[in-house]
């Protein structure tokens, strides 16, 4: 029997390269294990089946020498979706990524073209390991030429990895491990470009930012802690084009606003994003915009030690209530 | 066989039979739920633990990856702290903040697991360089995937090894998969063994990994060769992945005939077997006996041992 219920996350994933690969024979898909064995979480499952092991290359354990290859062959006219299993793993392919993707179209003066999504997971707090459970977004952010996007939603997760691919790159596209079961919440749905975030959810005491898994974990707070307070919830999606307008709007209306991320805190994205709505909005907030984010420690692989480590409802709610004491 | 040969079977055995007995507990208490995460298990692979591990010394260093509780057990680590940490308690070898793929003891040269592929090749070789520096005759041993191979650290490890003479033996464990991957899929060229000497490693051999005699004699002249000043060598232990790459991995692409025709290769059973041929069945079974009530305790104490505190959270993030 057809399975009626809506896609799951991990289905708009599978189903976003697939259209994007039956729409331009140029796209590739590239990575360990993404082939035959259709990926570590099924992510890519039946596409090696479809499209052939000339679109969808198994490669050895290689990422800086693949990786490397992404490059050339975005440069030469393909369009590779190339992954990184673990976002953990970007720190043994990073040059690819940091001085040649990132740099090439500006180095070259415009005459590089680098269509190349970099695909990544990332998922904390089930016990994966220091080296299985890190959200680096910000690391990568920060350098100049990345595109950075990372869908909370099932129903974003297709659009926005369907316009990476299309772009002319290069972008880092995150998931979440953790959402790849999601499946969408009933009610209407306007699609999105890349650059524009959505608010969740309307609210007019304080404004609250996140992406990826931390949205449901905020809407989790609201609805269990915090239904007192009105709270205005904005999913980023995509941390390289920011949308601070949007963010700018919510933020002017409510006076108050918090950036709830899975990443560290410690010199995270959080600090740029409260820092840029400070600088616009000094004279019209209540008070300082807060951050919250993964203590600045390895991630523990003790279940309640990493429970502490994380962004979770209570410390998003007492976070929430911080902000109105302000 | 002399008496010798006998009484270090009969221990490479033990190291063994501990191993198995370990890693099927960890199986099984990872599917009722009481290991969380993500566990690698080594079993039909235990007799290049034993083999290597048997051959070293406490204050010689070992690398090893996230399918390494096997070389940790080998190297003296206590399954009690081992197990503790599985289960995420304070108790464990590092605490609880490690957990199954960052187990390490650098008291006792283990310097760790790692969820890194390849990352514990160039660490052994750093290991084995301060050995020669301090002037100590300390060898290193970097255990290693086969998968491991195509990546860049193993051939800068390599590299280095040889320039700096390095008293490091690379011992890859070739269990006929790297995750889902039939290894033999990504393999073109010359065999490893003699990609290895083309390095200008002094030694490198194929050997039946299978066999913990075999694993033994071939290593225990490496071993004193390095300390000797020998420089590098690398070993390819043909072996293979009896469970899956992970636990929960329902292993759709193994071939059911191949499987078979290793499960007879078992290298515990063609130990057992041998030792019971020339009248130690009873030392056998005492082995086996042992290893199951070390192994029941450790779960017992590790599943009765408080988890960590949150005052620990961010104690060793500096120095
Ligand atoms: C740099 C890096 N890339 C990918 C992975 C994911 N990964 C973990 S184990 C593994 C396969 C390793 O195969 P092999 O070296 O043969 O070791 P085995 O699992 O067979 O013991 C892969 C691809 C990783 N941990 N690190
Ligand atoms: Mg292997």
């Amino acid at each position: 029997m057809p399975d009626e219920r809506p896609p799951r996350y991990i289905d708009g994933v599978r189903s976003a390269i697939a259209a994007e690969m039956e729409a331009d024979p140029d796209v590739v898909l590239i990575g360990v294990d993404v082939g035959e064995g259709g990926g570590v979480f099924g992510a890519t499952r039946g596409l090696h089946e479809r499209f052939g092991a000339e679109r969808v290359i198994d490669t050895p354990i290689a990422e800086a020498g693949v990786l490397g290859a992404a490059v050339g062959a975005a440069m030469a006219g393909l369009r590779p979706v190339a992954e990184i299993m673990y976002m953990d793993f970007v720190s043994v392919c990073l040059d690819p990524i940091v001085n040649q993707a990132a740099k090439l179209r500006y180095m070259t003066g415009g005459g590089a073209r680098i269509p190349l999504v970099f695909r990544t997971q990332t998922g904390g707090g089930r016990s994966s390991g220091a080296q299985h459970s890190q959200s680096l977004e910000g690391m990568l952010a920060h350098v100049p030429g990345l595109k950075v996007f990372l869908p909370s939603d099932p129903r974003d997760v297709h659009d926005l990895l369907r316009a990476a691919i299309r772009d002319d790159g290069p972008v880092v596209f995150v998931e979440n491990r953790r959402l790849y079961n999601r499946r969408p919440a009933d009610g209407p749905w306007e699609p999105l470009p890349p650059g524009r975030a959505r608010v969740v959810r309307p609210g007019d005491d304080v404004t609250v930012i996140a992406w990826g898994r931390m949205v449901e974990e905020v809407a989790r707070a609201c609805d269990e802690q915090l239904t007192d307070v009105g709270v205005e919830l904005i999913d980023l999606r995509t941390l390289v084009p920011l949308d601070l307008e949007t963010l700018e709007r919510s933020v002017r209306r409510t006076g108050r606003a918090l950036v709830v991320h899975e990443a560290t805190a410690d010199f995270g994205p959080g600090a740029e994003i409260a820092t840029r709505l400070s600088e616009r909005l000094l004279y019209e907030i209540e008070g300082p915009i807060r951050r919250l984010g993964a203590v600045a420690a390895p991630t523990p692989y003790s279940p309640p030690l990493e429970a502490l480590a994380l962004p979770g409802p209570e410390a998003i709610a007492a976070a929430v209530r911080g902000l109105l004491e302000d | 066989m002399s008496t010798d040969d006998h009484e270090r079977l009969l221990g490479d055995l033990r190291t063994m039979v501990r191993i198995r007995a370990f890693e099927e507990r960890v199986s099984r208490h990872f599917r009722e739920g009481l290991i969380p995460g993500f566990v690698h298990v080594s079993i039909g692979q235990e007799a290049i633990a034993a083999g290597v591990c048997g051959a070293l010394r406490d204050d010689d260093y070992i690398t090893t990856t996230h399918r390494g509780h096997g070389h940790c057990l080998a190297k003296g680590l206590d399954a009690d702290g081992m197990m503790a940490e599985l289960f995420g308690r304070a108790t464990g070898t590092c605490g609880g903040k490690g957990g199954s793929m960052h187990i390490a003891d650098p008291s006792i040269g283990i310097l760790g697991a790692n969820g890194i592929v390849a990352a514990g090749l160039p660490i052994a070789v750093g290991a084995a360089l301060a050995a020669r520096r301090r002037g100590t005759d300390a060898v290193a041993v970097a255990f290693a995937g086969e998968g491991t191979v195509h990546s860049g650290p193993f051939h800068e490890a390599l590299t280095l090894a040889v320039l700096w003479e390095a008293p490091v033996i690379f011992v890859i464990e070739n269990n006929r998969f790297a995750e889902f991957t039939d290894s033999e899929a990504m393999w073109r060229g010359d065999p490893l063994v003699d990609r290895a000497r083309g390095y200008g490693l002094h030694h490198s051999e194929r050997i039946d990994g299978n066999d913990v005699e075999v694993v033994r004699a071939t290593i225990e002249p490496l071993v004193a060769a390095a300390r000797a000043g020998a420089g590098p060598a690398l070993v390819e232990a043909m072996t293979y992945r009896v469970h899956g790459h992970y636990e929960g991995d329902a292993v759709p692409y193994r071939d059911e005939a191949e499987f078979e025709r290793w499960r007879e290769r078992d290298p515990i059973a063609r130990a057992t077997a041998a030792l019971e041929a020339a009248g130690h069945g009873d030392a056998v079974a005492a082995i086996q006996a042992d290893a199951d009530a070390e192994i029941d305790a450790a779960v017992e104490r590790g599943l009765a041992a408080p988890y960590p505190t949150a005052e620990t959270l961010l104690e060793d993030v500096h120095a």
